[in-house]
């Protein structure tokens, strides 16, 4: 049986998976990405070894923005085109508008006949991204997902700007003037929110099925609040963070020659 | 480069700090352009003058303002260098394309200016270029807001004349810029202290026409299947094209185009087959600002035509030539620069003409517009420009970005994206 793997080094984590012929997601592995993409591609060799995954014989896809410090990967694809892949196979369809909340960037990608048609991503800035949840969720002495699932219970206060510097200080002025710490969870996913909508108003399309994927999409507010936005309906999937690293394994299928019996 | 040390002296250069600027030329030059296979000999023109950037046509320049003539210095493609030529005067260009300026702009403009801008202003207010500081006289003209600005703090360090372009395209803005040209003429006149006849400046128009043709000749080399030049090397030519002497420029790129032509006939192409074919639109890319161009083309694309200052709007349309008056010449001459489609203008569907024509013309994959950082007549026209291309079943990418190199690999991340999803 071939094996195909996919690994996905992104700002914040790096996501793993191992897909047989009949692609059946066989393993994923999580792991932190760290400071140096080459030591996290180093420490994903281990893991792929101590699993019995050959990289010498199974061909390798790496995507994601250390995808060029996987040294031993066959081919390097962008993650647009990955995450694509990916939530097609998760959604099972060739139809979909994808909004990938990840690390450092925000990605949101049009598929239309299971082909790329359009895409945004967020400019230098961070607002809008993990990144940005996670600065505030700091901020507040809280985890990321707490800070989502806590944001429900909110309401009624906003954070004007979209810079995550200047948000991080009126978050700051926010529980200096002793706001609910509910209603400030609330203003700063109401925040990623709608600069996420606002990079879904450029992308012309008709309405179809949409999709979360990343680090967020167990995120069940999150969803929720981009819905509300959006008018739709926000579907994910429980692999959906790993929606990058399947799209590369799936890549990786194309990859002729190596691994193959002879 | 060359011992110019002493010229630079005396033009009360900065030499500290435009020693610092010759040392990263080199190595960035070398990284983008010497590392390309199988270029057309004829760079190797283009190379030696990029390697004696500003020693060899600054030392020209000098030599000839020796003898009388007088150098003006330009920042625009609408700036008629006919009219300068008429009367025995030197164009150079002088847009500023380096991150190396900008905190020197920044000294006095604000941050949301363009590069271009505050670039331009550096290399003046700093003293950190030549070309800035051997122009006897700047032309300025009211492309934007923050041109016309700007030159009230340059006006402040060197004599200024400014033009002032019509925005709409009615016939009353063609005469109007026709008048501009007339009253250009008389300063020129002035500056130059030479009459300008109706002779020399049919021979200026001619001079000027052949530079154009021999652009195009190039241009047109890029049309072909099989690319015979770079993106890259086809926009050093163009770049360069603004700071030298025009009937040499015609020369060099003349013999540029027959070389490239025989590679056509031959079949030698610089990219492999199935790269994609891009065209580059937005604004203008000064030397020594190669940045998207190498992106794309490490990236699996080939830029094949820019709509650009930098590019089509430069050559494209033609002067009518051998018109028995002054005032028929310049009205001829504001013709064809009306026919330039800056973003400048409203309405400028003419652009988004330009810009289809081109994708047809260039046999174009998919199109990359790029605007510099706060241009914002090219900023919001992107918008009209990506849904027309949209429409027209073209695909396009949107990018905004600057000189820094701050940005590339996240610039790098998109065009590669763009490039897998032209299949």
């Amino acid at each position: 049986m071939r094996h195909f793997i996919g690994i996905d080094i992104g700002s914040t984590c790096t996501k793993t998976v191992v897909l047989d012929e009949e692609k059946n997601l066989v393993k994923t592995w999580l792991l932190p990405t760290g400071w140096s993409s080459i030591d996290t591609a180093e420490a994903v060799k281990k893991e792929l070894d101590a699993a019995n995954f050959n990289i010498e014989k199974c061909p390798v896809v790496a995507t994601g923005y250390g995808r060029i410090a996987v040294p031993y990967a066959d081919k390097t694809i962008t993650e647009i085109t990955c995450h694509a892949k990916g939530a097609m196979y998760l959604q099972n369809s060739d139809n979909l508008l994808v909004i990938d909340i990840g690390g450092q960037d925000t990605k949101i990608i049009c598929v239309e006949n299971g082909l790329v048609k359009d895409f945004v991503m967020n400019d230098k800035c961070s607002a809008g991204t993990g990144r940005f949840l996670e600065v505030m969720a700091n901020s507040m002495a809280m985890r990321p997902n707490d800070l989502c699932a806590l944001a429900e219970f909110g309401g009624g206060v906003h954070i004007s700007s979209m810079c995550t510097v200047f948000a991080e200080s009126e978050v700051v002025s926010l529980v200096g003037r002793g706001e609910k710490k509910e209603n400030i969870a609330f203003a700063v996913v109401d925040s990623i929110v709608k600069k996420v909508a606002s990079q879904v108003s450029r992308i012309e399309t008709e309405k179809m099925c949409t999709c979360l994927t990343g680090g967020l999409c167990d995120c069940d507010y999150m969803k929720k609040a981009l819905g509300n936005e959006l008018h739709c309906e926000i579907s994910s999937q429980p692999n959906a963070r790993f929606a990058g690293a399947i799209g590369a394994a799936l890549m990786a299928m194309n990859i002729k020659g190596k691994g193959e019996e002879r | 480069m060359s011992n110019y040390v002493e010229m630079w002296k005396n033009l009360n250069m900065d030499l500290e700090t435009h020693d610092a600027l010759c040392q990263v030329l080199p190595t960035a030059f070398g990284d983008v352009y010497l590392s390309q296979e199988n270029r057309p000999e004829g760079m190797g023109f283009w190379d030696f003058v990029v390697s004696e950037i500003h020693g060899i046509r600054p030392s020209e320049l000098i030599e000839a303002q020796k003898n009388g003539q007088k150098v003006f210095g330009t920042f625009c493609v609408y700036v008629p260098d006919e009219v300068v030529i008429a009367a025995n005067g030197i164009v150079t260009g002088l847009c500023g394309g380096s991150q190396f300026w900008v905190p020197g702009g920044e000294k006095v403009l604000p941050k949301g200016t363009c590069p271009l801008i505050k670039a331009s202003v550096g290399a003046r207010l700093d003293r950190t270029c030549p070309f800035f500081r051997i122009a006897d006289m700047y032309v300025g003209e009211t492309t934007c807001d923050g041109k016309k600005k700007a030159w009230e703090i340059l006006g402040q360090d060197v004599p200024m004349h400014i033009m002032d372009l019509p925005q709409m395209k009615r016939d009353k803005d063609i005469l109007k810029w026709a008048d501009e040209i007339k009253e250009f003429a008389a300063v020129v006149e002035k500056v130059t202290g030479n009459e300008i006849t109706v002779e020399a400046l049919n021979e200026a128009i001619h001079t000027i026409n052949e530079k154009r043709r021999a652009l195009a000749r190039v241009y047109e080399a890029r049309k072909a299947a099989k690319l015979p030049i770079s993106g890259k090397d086809a926009l050093l030519m163009m770049q360069i094209a603004f700071f030298d002497d025009p009937k040499r420029c015609a020369q060099m790129c003349n013999n540029l185009a027959d070389e490239l032509e025989k590679r056509i006939a031959d079949g030698v192409s610089v990219f492999k087959e199935g790269t994609k074919r891009i065209l580059v639109s937005g604004t203008p890319m000064a030397i020594p600002n190669w940045k998207l161009h190498h992106i794309i083309e490490t990236s699996g694309g080939a830029v094949v035509c820019e709509e650009m200052c930098t590019g089509t709007r430069y050559f494209e349309h033609e002067v009518a030539e051998d018109l028995p008056t002054l005032e028929a010449q310049y009205m001829a001459l504001a013709q064809r620069y009306m026919k330039n489609n800056c973003a400048c203008f409203t309405p400028n569907s003419g652009r988004i003409d330009d810009i289809l024509r081109l994708c047809k013309e260039y046999n174009v994959d998919g199109v990359i517009d790029v605007n510099l950082k706060f241009c914002s007549t090219y900023d919001i026209e992107g918008y009209t420009v990506e849904k027309a291309l949209k429409e027209a079943g073209i695909p396009v990418l949107g990018i905004e970005t600057d000189y820094t190199d701050a940005d590339a690999e996240q610039l790098r991340t998109r065009v590669e994206a763009f490039i897998e999803m032209l299949g």
